[in-house]
């Protein structure tokens, strides 16, 4: 094709200008207002970089940022532990394996709002009622009410929603894995568990990375799960930063400190995930 | 694999699959409850399986409205993305080795890194500045927000594909576009299955953006819905979870029919 085909400038340009305006140019706007005093209406003027420098010393933002980091590391944990344990599960030569691998993966399709609601019910009503009955001490009092507890609730209910998408893509790397691997172990005399880490486990590393990764950047994010589970609270106990910026943002005229505090967020989301990148691929090369 | 079924696996996995069907059981039970019952104990079934807290439920959240919110933004997001996604992925698939095309696929995929917050202002003043505070502007930003992946996930289909077929149809005369819409369109078939899914369940459940982006309460979809109403719902859970029911219900019938071809579409996409 020697001469120039302008039908596939014509495919992408209308795509670049729309994403452009639609994603681009808002992001832009965002970072250049964070370099303002703009409270979202009105006049501003550029302030230079107190708004980042208020952002590190502000009680509330940082707060924010210790609540969500705990809540995501500890998550993206379990989240993998559990889904990779049902994956392992679900891959063995089992009975039903098609109707429970269905219904491990339900949680996937529904609303995370409303599966929220549902959860705080079952926090807030459901266990302190069978604690109580039951007189278990630490069933029998609301959780979500607690501020040193409150963010198990969204773990708990964060990894319920989440173990189905993860236990799919663990079963996906599974599914990789030839048999006869298995067979020359057995021959060998290996153990389950040794098989686990020396078959199993290196073999799927590429579907750890990327579980990890995509877990940890969802969870960095969490939104829903907080506003229908805690509101944030109690107090400012499980604000994440998502909240934060959508509370200061729209309610709060702090546009331009909360762009700020966006820009930060943005880049520490890139930081992550790049070092579990390199830090996750060293190991696979091992 | 051989013939001899693990039972303790079985068993351990049917055990653990109670936690899945728990919050769903008890969303069912207590939806068909009366307020009365609700002091009682919690996990028995309904005396009477009333279907009172749907009716109320049904007018007090105007359920069919919401219902048809939902399905218009996700069948429009739907119906956007296929179509134009699939062209975008295409032109790129076809000119990787050229610069500008190079560069497209690495500015659009990296907005995957892009945290929503950050255009989260912004946006909301720009689309209410020119009319798009409503649902066909929710859809529009839908296929805006979905195009990153998607169109990682087209290219990384297209680069399987061979190029024989169409060399074979451009020397038979045709042009791009029937190239594409004859030929590489209907290939893609599968992955469009995947696309489809994966949108669909982003636009049908998606919180934060019609939250932000909708200014008209009668444009609520679905999970707005809920959203607005929890300070009704907060004295009445037996109205509430009728509500939170029905609203997910939909989803699930349509899982139920189509698991196995969701799971699979699901599954594709993520070995991409």
């Amino acid at each position: 094709m020697v001469k120039k085909n302008y039908t596939y400038l014509i495919m992408v340009i209308p795509a670049f200008v729309i994403f452009f305006t639609f994603h681009t140019y808002p992001a832009l706007q965002g970072i250049f207002y964070s370099f303002t005093d703009y409270k979202g209406y009105g006049n501003w003027d550029f302030v230079g970089f107190k708004n980042y420098f208020n952002v590190f010393q502000d009680d509330r933002a940082l707060s924010a940022y210790g609540f969500t980091f705990q809540f995501a590391i500890t998550a993206t944990i379990l989240v993998n532990i559990v889904s990779l344990l049902i994956a392992l599960g679900l891959n063995a030569n089992i009975k039903f394996r098609k109707t429970l691998r269905a219904t491990y993966f339900l949680p996937f399709i529904l609303s995370v709002l409303i599966v929220g609601y549902i959860f705080k019910f079952i926090f807030t009503h459901l266990l302190p009622d069978m604690g109580k009955a039951l007189g278990i001490e630490i069933l029998s009092s609301n959780i979500l009410g607690n501020p040193d507890l409150a963010w198990i609730g969204v773990v708990i209910l964060a990894v319920w929603q989440s173990a189905a998408f993860n236990t799919l893509l663990y079963l996906a790397g599974l599914s990789t894995i030839e048999n006869e691997l298995y067979e020359a172990a057995d021959i060998d005399g290996a153990g389950s568990w040794k098989k686990f880490w020396k078959i199993t486990f290196p073999l799927i590393a590429p579907f750890f990375t990327i579980n990890m990764v995509v877990a940890m950047k969802n969870f960095l994010m969490a939104f829903d799960q907080i506003v229908a589970l805690t509101g944030g609270g109690p107090g400012q106990a499980t604000e994440s930063i998502s909240l934060l910026i959508y509370r200061g943002g729209f309610e709060g005229g702090e546009f331009a400190y909360q762009s700020a505090n966006a820009v930060v967020y943005f880049i520490v989301i890139v930081v992550i995930s790049l070092i579990q990148l390199r830090v996750l691929e060293r190991r696979e090369v091992k | 694999m051989t013939g001899k079924k693990n039972w303790k696996v079985t068993a351990l996995l049917i055990l653990g699959s109670l936690f899945i069907f728990f919050p769903l059981y008890l969303t069912i039970t207590i939806a068909f409850k009366t307020p009365q019952e609700m002091s009682g104990n919690l996990l028995a079934l309904p005396e009477s399986w009333s279907i009172s807290n749907f009716i109320t439920a049904i007018e007090m959240t105007n359920f069919f409205r919401a219902l048809g919110n939902s399905v218009f933004v996700t069948v429009i997001t739907v119906v956007l993305v296929l179509l134009t996604h699939s062209l975008v992925a295409y032109a790129i698939a076809r000119n990787m080795h050229k610069k500008f095309y190079k560069f497209l696929y690495f500015y659009f995929i990296s907005a995957m890194f892009i945290p929503f917050p950050i255009i989260m202002l912004p946006i909301v003043q720009q689309t209410s500045m020119w009319g798009m505070d409503n649902l066909i502007g929710l859809a529009f930003l839908n296929v805006v927000m979905q195009l990153a992946f998607n169109v990682f996930v087209y290219v990384g289909f297209l680069k399987s594909i061979p190029m024989q077929l169409e060399e074979a149809a451009i020397i038979d005369g045709a042009t791009t576009w029937q190239v594409f819409w004859k030929i590489i369109f209907p290939i893609m078939k599968p992955m469009h299955a995947t696309v489809a899914i994966l949108t669909a369940l982003f636009a049908w459940n998606d919180f934060m953006l019609p939250l932000v982006i909708l200014s008209d309460s009668s444009q609520y979809t679905l999970p707005l819905v809920q959203y607005a109403f929890q300070g009704q719902f907060s004295t009445d859970y037996n109205l509430a979870f009728s509500s939170y029911l029905m609203a997910m219900l939909p989803m699930i019938i349509i899982y139920i029919f189509a698991q196995k071809w969701i799971i699979g579409g699901v599954m594709r996409g993520s070995l991409k």
